[in-house]
Formats: C-alpha cells, structure tokens, sequence
C-alpha cells in the first residue's frame, strides 16, 4: 500500500464516523448481513480471518469471522445469528448506526495456496464463513465443490452466492424441505465415492458437524481443516480463554487459528468448553428480550 | 528547613478500609494519608546527600527533594518535581514494589522503617489531581511524528516524554480502551479507573493521539507506520500469551487464565452488577501462582462472592515475589496461602466442571540460577483440594503478532524482542521496545523505566538523523 493511500485512510478513519452500517439485510429469520464501513481492515483483510465487535458501550466483545470484505468501498461484511444478549444487541443497531468497536483482521488467513480441487463444508450460519473461502479458491482456479447444510428451507443463505463459485453445489436439509435430505456428511460422502479426489476438505459450522466430517474424512485419509469459532475476549493472544487441545498441545484460537487440522483437534473438549456460560447467555438474551419488549410498548 | 524532624522510627500507617467491609467490594482499599499524616510522614525524610532512593528508583525521582518540598507543605511542588521523572505517579505511588526499590535502600530503614515514599507519592499525585486547575501546556511541535504500539504503562511513558519534547506522537491499542495492564489487569481496588483516565487525559491534552482498536501487526505493519511518516516506532506491545502448566484437566470448564479472569472483572466489568460479561460466580476458587497477579486475581475472586479462595505456591511465603502489602491485605481479607504446594491435576465432575484439584507438598533445595531455592516434589504427600475454580496466575510469553508480521525484528527463544543498550534500539533501525514484549511478564515502573529510556533514545535518534 503507498503512503498516500495509507494517510487518505487514516484522515478518513478520523474524520468519519466510525464502523458505519452501511447495509443490513436479513437472510433468514435468526441471521442477518451487515456491511460496515471500516476501511483499514477492508484493506487487510483475508478469508478465514475474524473481527471482534463490540455493538454498544458496556457491551461483550464477540469474535465473528469475516464473512466478505471489499477492498474498493472500504467494508467488511458480518453475517450473524441471534445466540445471545451480545448479538440480540447488535441486532438493535440499523443502517446508518454505527457500532461502538471493531477490531480486526485477527487470526490466521486461511491457506489456499496450491489447491486444485477442494469440497468446502458448510454448515448453518458457517456458511457465511465458508462463502469466502470458496469464492477466494475459486477465483484462485481451484475447482471447488460446495456442500451446505441447513436445519430447513426457511434457514438457507447464500444459495446464489455458493452457486456462482463451486462447480458443484449440494444443499442439504434435515427435513428434507429443500435440496436433499440428510446430512452434509451423507453428501460428502457421495461426492467422494463418485470417484472425486480433494487436495482438502475445508469444513465450517457447529463443532458436532465438524466433527463428524472430520471422522468422515480420516476414513478416506483427506486432509481436512476447520474453523474454530471459541469463547475468546481480546483475540489478540492476551486472555488465552480461547485455547484449545490441538495434536495433544495447547493452542490459541486467536493466534495460531482459527483455521485447525481437524484431524488433531480435540473437538469433545472444545464442546464442553463451549458450553462454559450458556446459562449466562440464555438469561441474558431473556433480558434483553424483556428490554426490547418494553421499548416496543 | 523550616520544620522539626519527625524522628518517629515508624512510618505512619497507611489508613485502610477495613478488610471484612472491603473483601466484599470492589473500592480502593488504601485510602491515601491525610494533608497533616502526609506532611509529618515527609519530616521523616532525612534528605540524604548521595540519595539512596533516587539512585533505587527505575525512572530516578528526585525523591529527596520531593518529599522535601511537602514537608514545607509546597505539595505543587512536590509534584512538579516528581512530573520531570514519572509521567504516572498516582499509578506508582500505587503499584510500585517500593520495599525492593526506594524504601528498600532509604537511610531511616536501617534503624526502623524507611520513609513511605510510595505513599508520599501518591498523596502529592492525589493532591495535585485534585486542586489543579491549570490545564497541561500543549508543547510546541517540533515537525516530527513517532508511532507508538500499546497504551499500557510503557507506551503511555514513552508517548508523554516524546509529545514534551514537541513530538507528534500517535498511541495505538489494540483494545478498546487505553490503559493496557492498567485497565484490564490491575483491579478497581488496588488502583481506580478514574485515576488512570486522568492520567490519559493529560496525556491527550499534550497533544498525543490515541487510537484504540487497532491491533498492529494486523491492521498496519510497522513498516506501514513507516510509510506513514513515523520516523521511530516504540513497541509496548506487553505481555501475551498466558502460561500453563501442561497438567491433565486445564481445559475443564473452572480453569481460567488470570488474564481471562481480570480481563472479564475488570476492563469488561463483570464485578459490576447488570453487567454483561459472564463471569463463574465461584464458592472455592485456587490461584496457582504468587505474584501480583496472582493476588489480585485472589482477592477479586473474594469480592465477587468466592467463600473460600487459596494461593497455591511452589515456594514458601518467604519467596512470594508479589508486593508485600498486597500479600499482607490479602491474608487480611482471608485468602489461605497454601505454600510449598504445587498442583498435579485438574479434577473434573461428569459436566466437564472443575470439583477439585490434586496438589502435592514442596520442599526446597539448593538455590536455583534464579538464587531461590529450587522446589522439588515431597514423593507421597498428594493431597486433594476441594474447589470449583482454578485460576492459572504463573506468567506469560511475549505476543507473537507483532514480531511474526516484521521482517529482520529479532526476538529470542522465548519470543521476547531482543534490545541493544538501555533505549531499548531493537534489530531494525528506528524500532524501539520496551516493557514485558522485552523482558517478560514484569512490574508496572520497569515497563515506565524502559518506555522513558526509549523516548530518551528515540529523540536523539532522530536529532541526529538530521
């Protein structure tokens, strides 16, 4: 980047109004997009990498992965789903909010060099992360073959987006109201037994699909990464709550991640540390429920 | 001298919320002398000629004749002297270690108790915060701009000293607040907010820019800074990544990094009742470890409701290198000191939550190169302690994203950024660091001393670049 590019930015960082929300839209009924206006880390940022936001003063610091980025307008794109109090608050906010912080690009860029054929694993709002990585692989000449995987037809994204990268693209449901019924492990492993041979299978969404693509894949011996998305404060390597048994060693999310060989990553661990503050999470998005319903009355 | 000497051989104590009302809340627990206590306290001062003190002192205040002038009751005196050495003396006059530094080597020690320097300092940075109305003197730019990366104690030293000497000098934090350890480590109690957010504010009045969320290494290279037109950049970066001990059982729900811990206590706020930043609400919590940190870490534990919290150390109470008043407010406050103890496991329930941890009993050897007595494991003396917290306060390692993103930076084995001489002059030209991201996990007023050596350096770098 030259120096006049660099000083433009910085004199627009200060005089602007920061992390702007360009564009909300919501996708389905619990996940939303929203493009903000943050052009320094739009110049940095990869896919695979993540921001921490926080919506609101007094608010929690949330890690969430990149979901899209653009260079030229300076925005990085989210895409969320309502789990707690933090994203229910986030939620709150409207295009031409702006929100209280955004740190980032953190963590590792997904490696995509040398790829040549790649199945690229979704699952649920993961889907958002692994858009990305798809699109980048592509664009990159790799040949990339999409498996998305949603609870029902009402809860899918991105369905065009994944289309217009991926060779070949598999939508599956658990009820089987849209694309295929089953699971994203049922589809992988038709793709494969049709004789296909993937360099990698990058896999993104709840740690028990994860897992399950992981043990898929030991079968056919094909390198698999995943994303790890873990409890974390700072993401900048200061708080070590985002550790994670990785080969039998301590690792950090934040630092050394959040991209994984899922094949060492202890993911039953990773479960059960997820679980550390549900109870916190379930009583706070009740309160911010109440909340919100008194400002609607 | 226009007064009497005090020749008490005592210092005059300090006065303290009592420790059953305080380990139920989250407020300063010293509450700093009074006008009359902090003027007598001075008179003890013997006004040495070769200064002890002084020389003991990281950033060498001129402590004789600070505490001279308060005991001539000229307290803006008193502070504008301290001020030509420390950029943040409320926050020293709070957290320094004075028993190993000033007090350590003061005359009146020999023969009973040195002065109290610490707290003297603190009366006249309190003083001064509290009757000045006169805004800081914005200093005349010299044309030059400077980068400095984290607004922990270092960075915030270094950018005082540059922006004084007519630097345009730019802070950047990673964190969405300014502070570094300050903010997210040291808790309410021991060292209020609002002290260091005035001492942030001076800084900003002076012209220094602080940018937050900006994590260098990420969203900017320090070649970028560069680019920039920065003609120095001091890395503060600080402490990073949290120690364990590889012990089964790190990873059950109950085992905190004391970083995580006072990061979610403090800097989020969890100890504050609404808040939105989870935090286990313990009955039995262990701290592993026997700094300040580690005491802190005990002691919020205690405030934010634990019944029964212990310190676990391998190395008996003689060898805590925490801060001596901390570890005597600490027993006061009931936390049980378990010494010569050392953990071997992490016990979990079916939930994956922490119900106990198996220590085993110390004994000391030989000194070790350290000089401390090495520990070594008593065979058969395991042991069970019945607790559903552990918080891990045994040190850090230095960050790894500042020195995996620069080219030519060099760092050591253990990941710290190697540095040439005392103004910190790192392996690139026109890159300076100081603090923890050089030395490891350290104290408050080394990381100050390194932050204002390295200002030193970086002004006649540039002077003499012409």
């Amino acid at each position: 980047m030259n120096s006049y590019t660099l000083k433009t930015m910085l004199y627009r960082k200060e005089s602007m109004e920061m992390y702007k929300i360009l564009r909300k839209k919501a996708l389905n009924p619990t996940v939303s997009l929203m493009e903000i206006e943050a052009p320094l880390i739009a110049k940095k940022a990869e896919p695979g990498q993540f921001i921490i936001f926080r919506a609101k003063e007094d608010s929690e610091r949330v890690p969430l992965t990149i979901a899209d980025f653009d260079r030229e307008k300076g925005t990085v794109t989210i895409i969320y789903q309502i789990v707690g109090g933090s994203t229910m608050e986030l939620d709150t906010l409207n295009e031409g909010e702006c929100l209280q912080d955004f740190a980032g690009p953190l963590g590792k860029p997904s490696e995509t060099d040398g790829l040549k054929k790649v199945a690229v694993v979704g699952g649920g709002v993961g889907c958002a992360i692994a858009y990305p990585i798809a699109k980048k692989l592509s664009s990159l000449g790799c040949e990339v073959h999409s498996i998305a995987g949603f609870r029902n037809k009402d809860l899918i994204i991105l369905e065009d987006e994944f289309r217009s990268v991926s060779s070949e693209l598999r939508i599956m449901t658990d009820d089987g109201s849209y694309g295929k019924k089953g699971l994203v492990t049922n589809a992988l492993e038709e793709l494969i037994k049709e004789g296909n041979q993937y360099d990698e299978v990058i896999a993104i969404g709840p740690l028990i699909m994860m897992k399950f693509v992981c043990l898929l894949t030991k079968k056919y011996n094909i390198k698999t990464i995943v994303s790890m998305n873990p409890i974390m404060i700072d993401g900048t390597g200061m708080c070590g709550g985002c550790r994670l048994t990785v080969g039998g060693e301590t690792k950090f999310a934040c630092v050394d991640g959040p991209d994984f060989d899922g094949h060492l990553v202890d993911f039953d661990e990773a479960m059960h540390r997820g679980t550390m503050y549900r109870d916190f999470e379930a009583h706070a998005r009740e309160e911010s429920c109440d909340l919100f319903k008194k400002e609607v009355q | 001298m226009a007064f009497t000497r005090n020749n008490d051989t005592k210092k005059c104590p300090m006065p303290v919320q009592e420790p059953d009302v305080r380990k139920h809340n989250f407020d300063e627990v010293a509450l700093g002398y009074t006008y009359e206590m902090a003027v007598n306290e001075a008179r003890r001062c013997l006004n040495c000629k070769n200064k002890p003190c002084t020389t003991a002192c990281p950033v060498s205040i001129n402590i004789p004749a600070f505490i001279e002038r308060a005991a001539n009751e000229d307290m803006e005196g008193a502070y504008q002297i301290i001020s030509q050495s420390s950029s943040l003396p409320a926050v020293c006059g709070r957290v320094c270690p004075q028993e190993n530094q000033c007090e350590g080597k003061c005359v009146r020690g020999i023969k009973g108790e040195s002065v109290g320097i610490g707290r003297l300092e603190r009366f006249v940075a309190d003083y001064h915060r509290e009757h000045c109305t006169e805004k800081p003197e914005m200093p005349v730019q010299n044309g030059h701009k400077v980068a400095i990366i984290g607004a922990g104690p270092s960075g915030l030293t270094a950018a005082g000293d540059l922006a004084k000497a007519g630097y345009k000098v730019t802070v950047y934090e990673a964190l969405h607040l300014a502070g570094g350890v300050l903010v997210y480590g040291i808790p309410e109690f021991r060292l209020p907010k609002i002290i260091v957010q005035k001492e942030i504010d001076n800084l900003k009045a002076i012209g220094v820019d602080i940018e937050t969320n900006m994590v260098i290494g990420k969203i900017l290279t320090i070649d970028e800074l560069f680019e920039m037109g920065n003609e120095a950049v001091y890395i503060g970066s600080g402490a990073g990544l949290p120690r364990f001990m590889n012990i089964p059982g790190e990873s059950l729900k109950g085992v905190y990094s004391a970083n995580e811990y006072l990061t979610r206590i403090n800097l989020m706020k969890a100890y504050k009742k609404g808040s939105k930043t989870p935090i286990k609400h313990s009955k039995r919590v262990a701290v592993v470890g026997g700094g300040n940190v580690a005491m802190d870490a005990a002691r919020s534990a205690m405030r934010i409701g634990a019944e029964e919290v212990y310190i676990v150390y391998r190395r008996g109470m003689e060898e805590l290198p925490a801060r001596k008043e901390e570890v005597e407010h600490a027993m006061e406050e009931g936390v049980i000191f378990k010494t010569l103890t050392n953990p071997v496991e992490v016990l979990g329930d079916e939930n994956g939550e922490v119900c106990g941890m198996k220590c085993i009993e110390m004994e000391l050897g030989e000194p070790d190169a350290s000089g401390r007595r090495k520990p070594s494991p008593k065979e058969g003396s395991e042991f069970i302690l019945d607790i559903d917290t552990m918080i891990m306060a045994i040190g850090t390692s230095p960050n790894p994203l500042i020195r995996s993103t620069t080219p030519r930076l060099e760092a050591n084995r253990h990941g710290c950024i190697v540095t040439d001489g005392e103004g910190g002059l790192t392996s690139r030209e026109g890159v300076y660091a100081g603090g923890d991201a050089v030395t490891g996990a350290a104290t408050v007023i080394l990381a100050m001393g390194a932050g204002k050596a390295a200002a030193k350096a970086i002004d006649e770098y540039i002077k003499n670049k012409g």
